[in-house]
């Protein structure tokens, strides 16, 4: 127990605990969002978040290259934004992906919630796992491409001989257009066994390898693919500048826009759930679906908004991260999801600006547990945290549901 | 793509047929049933039958990791699916299990493995009693929070403690002890070791062979063979089915299944649920215990904490839901695919999470009862099928008459 180190460096510890927090409660949004709307654990969020990482990281190779160079914040300021683009457009669309493909047919059959929880997790291992092996599968992508086309091709054509033969068969009955008939086509299987057909096909003709050697994907992305289960830099380092002094801890131009735009980002979202239509939709299918519904808010729409909300805070927060720590991998989604979701139900799950509380609470109480009992303590002392305060408070520090935010 | 999903529709159909075919038998032909299988999950390791082996990786090394996670998976079965508990922080008590084990036949002591079973089962009951006397309180998703978080404490504790072994792990686990004469040395002809040899069986193609070379020695329970473990551990896992039978059809069953499906009614009917929930908690943790105390002493005899991420923990959950949550039988499937599918297809390696998490969701969205659901829950699904076309067909006569 270091109390000494601990209270000599009190403002220290919290301003610390505060920069991380605010990232925690970005990521905690998107959890807290789906569970108040769907009462469901998003377990893939996480892997939203670390997508988003990694388009910060490609942005910055894009536009700067591999050289490792140290800039100050203001010189990286214009990349930033755009990486803070690209993050949030690739977070929100792995969050609306995993919304069509894990949830909404599981939705569509009012399926138990523990299943969709066990969907969840495949989707995230398949997420995480794609993104370690992105140097094998570019390798695989130009030649999959190419068998996807044919595939399709030989579905069209396929599907326009059945059609043309219902037609015949129905000759004289109702005129229909070939296209027509053609959409009436059961059309599927026919896609799905040509392409796995056409891939089978180029294979035992030896085409795909020389279409994947020619193209040579991976060597033209070889800056962004690297070796794939490695960390990821970010080629630019941006250095921290010290603006003032509190208590003996040198804040920095970093910590700042850390702090300022995660708080920025929360009163936005706060004011669209509270003020927009979408928000008010929003807050009806969480108090109460059925009646909603009733009451002609479409649930699909406002459950697909949901996790389009939950995508950009996490591309926003993976922005925030990579400015704080500049290096990304795999699997880095998954312990800060895990701290993110401990953030939301510290809060009161289901409650944004719980989220927000629990986020700042946790990263204090890391950051000080990791100065009283050392840093590999840290994840303890958050986790005893959460019992102690569940204990107490057994519906979290602000109670929960989305529903009851007053408009 | 609607129409794919029609014929696993069908699929999933002719599965349930097949199921209801069997529960129809009268009880003698399913007994004989349930004998051949337990023969066969004995001797599957011997048979090393094509297409089922695993050929990059010892199969009776494959086989001892999923009768470890059938045997897990039926643990947390009673804490999901009778109690309706969603437990995310298993692999602790599966931690807490290994490492008594570790710590007294091993790093702190040399007590005998069959000595250690028994302490280590009950160390892990207190603990879960420890764990669930405060946060059994909380009530559902928080509680998944409040054990995972538990879980992570206990692979950080036994990571940073020195007396825990660290990160390093502990090293030379007493194995189970061997019966029969067990030589010890270099050039020791297999044939005097054990009771007795059992050759396995080689196939080349689909003709089979004997192979006398590679005998497994009965009950001798040394580094070379992972078999007699495996064979160690289905014992236990029968014997805990067994006693799961039993205490499913009790009134302790019943009363986890009245507090699952609703709390409040069990409680106004006389059921004290807070106890049963301890009860069910203890006894998941107990069975964690005793499976990752035969995983300590396996054929390696070596743990440490990577063998206990949190990963694994949701990989239990997923096993027990993708089986068929509340059904014993189906949380051993779950347990053996979840163990036996990454192993089967190491050939592509570094693929084979990406298909696993594919073949995940995709399971999920297929069956989401699970593959072998509980009775009642394809019964309450039958009759609301029932319902639907009884409401359909009304209001197409209604509409016929308008």
């Amino acid at each position: 127990m270091h109390f000494q180190l601990l209270f000599d460096n009190i403002l220290a510890f919290t301003i610390g605990g505060l920069v991380f927090g605010s990232i925690y409660a970005l990521v905690a949004l998107g959890y807290t969002m789906v569970y108040g709307v769907l009462q469901l654990i998003n377990f893939a969020h996480s892997e939203v978040f670390m997508y988003g990482t990694f388009a910060v990281a490609w942005t910055f190779v894009f536009v700067h290259g591999t050289d490792q160079v140290t800039w100050s914040l203001w010189r990286a300021l214009p990349v930033l934004l755009l990486a803070l683009l690209a993050a949030m457009l690739l977070s929100a669309s792995i969050a609306l992906l995993l919304e069509r493909v894990a949830y909404r047919p599981l939705l569509n059959k009012n399926a138990p919630k523990l299943i969709a929880l066990i969907s969840a997790i495949g989707a995230s291992f398949a997420l995480s796992e794609a993104m370690g092996v992105r140097d094998l599968l570019s390798d695989l992508l130009p030649g999959m491409l190419v068998s996807v086309l044919i595939g399709f091709v030989i579905a069209t054509v396929i599907v326009f001989v059945i059609a043309t033969r219902q037609q015949a068969a129905t000759a004289g009955e109702e005129p229909t257009g070939l296209v027509e008939s053609a959409r009436a086509v059961r059309s599927g299987p026919i896609v799905v066994v040509s392409i796995v057909l056409a891939y089978m096909i180029c294979k035992t003709l030896g085409l795909l390898s020389p279409i994947n050697e020619s193209v040579g994907l991976r060597e033209k992305l070889i800056d962004y693919v690297r070796k794939a289960r490695d960390i990821y830099t970010n080629p630019v380092t941006i250095r921290p500048h010290r603006l003032f002094e509190i208590g003996g801890y040198r804040v920095s131009d970093v910590d700042i826009v850390v702090v300022a735009s995660a708080l920025l980002m929360m009163v936005a979202l706060d004011l669209f759930v509270r003020r927009t239509k979408f928000g008010r939709g929003i807050r009806a299918v969480a108090q109460d679906p059925e009646s909603a519904a009733l009451m002609g808010v479409n649930s699909t729409r406002v459950i697909q908004v949901t996790f389009l909300v939950g995508g950009l805070m996490a591309g926003a927060a993976a922005t925030l991260y990579m400015l704080r720590i500049g290096s990304t991998r795999q699997n880095s989604g998954f312990i800060l999801g895990v701290k993110a979701f401990t953030a939301a139900v510290l809060g009161g799950i289901g409650n944004l600006r719980g989220a927000l509380l629990g986020g700042l609470v946790l990263g204090v109480a890391e950051s000080y547990g990791s100065a009283l009992f050392g840093s590999k303590w840290q994840d303890v002392v958050a986790f005893v945290l959460l019992v102690l305060i569940l204990l107490v408070r057994p519906s979290g520090l602000l109670g929960e549901s989305l529903g009851k935010a007053r408009a | 793509m609607a129409s794919a999903a029609d014929v696993m529709r069908r699929a999933g159909e002719r599965w349930d047929d097949f199921v209801d075919r069997y529960n129809r038998q009268p009880w003698y032909l399913k007994a004989i049933f349930v004998l051949a299988m337990v023969f066969l999950a004995y001797a599957l390791p011997l048979l090393r039958p094509p297409l089922i082996t695993t050929n990059s990786i010892d199969f009776g090394g494959v086989m001892f990791g999923v009768a470890a996670y059938a045997l897990v998976a039926l643990g947390l079965n009673i804490v999901i699916g009778y109690a309706g508990l969603l437990d995310l922080g298993y692999i602790g008590f599966y931690a807490v299990g290994a490492y008594t084990t570790a710590v007294l036949t091993a790093y702190h002591g040399s007590w005998p493995f069959f000595l250690v079973l028994p302490v280590s089962i009950a160390v892990t009951m207190v603990t879960g009693v420890i764990l669930g006397a405060p946060t059994l309180r909380v009530r559902g998703d928080y509680l998944a929070i409040v054990t995972l978080g538990f879980g992570e404490i206990i692979r950080i504790t036994v990571t940073n403690v020195e007396w825990l072994g660290a990160a390093a792990g502990i090293k030379d686990i007493a194995h189970p002890n061997s019966i029969g004469p067990n030589p010890e040395g270099p050039f020791i002809d297999p044939s005097e070791k054990g009771i007795f040899q059992i050759p396995r069986v080689v196939w080349d193609g689909l003709v089979p062979h004997l192979d006398h070379e590679h005998p497994t020695s009965f009950l001798i329970f040394g580094s070379g063979d992972a078999i007699p473990y495996y064979w160690l551990l289905l014992t236990a896992l029968i014997l805990v089915f067994l006693g799961d039978r039993l205490i499913k059809s009790s009134r302790v069953g019943r009363a986890w299944e009245a507090t699952r499906e609703d709390e409040d009614a069990a409680e106004l009917m006389g059921v004290p649920t807070f106890r049963f929930k301890l009860m069910a908690f203890a006894l998941g943790a107990a069975i964690g215990g005793l499976s990752g105390s035969f995983y300590a002493s396996g054929q390696s005899g070596y743990i440490n904490p990577q063998s206990f991420l949190l990963l694994y923990s949701i990989l239990f959950v997923a096993a027990v839901v993708v089986g068929g949550s509340g059904n014993r039988w189906g949380a051993i499937l779950g347990g053996a695919l979840v163990a036996y599918l990454p192993d089967r297809f190491r050939d592509i390696n570094e693929y084979r999470y990406l298909i696993f998490g594919l073949a995940l969701t995709l399971l999920a969205i297929w069956r989401p009862e699970g593959l072998l659901p509980p009775r009642r829950t394809r019964r309450r699904k039958a009759a609301e099928a029932e319902i639907e076309a009884l409401e359909e067909g009304e209001l197409d006569e209604e509409g016929s008459h308008a």
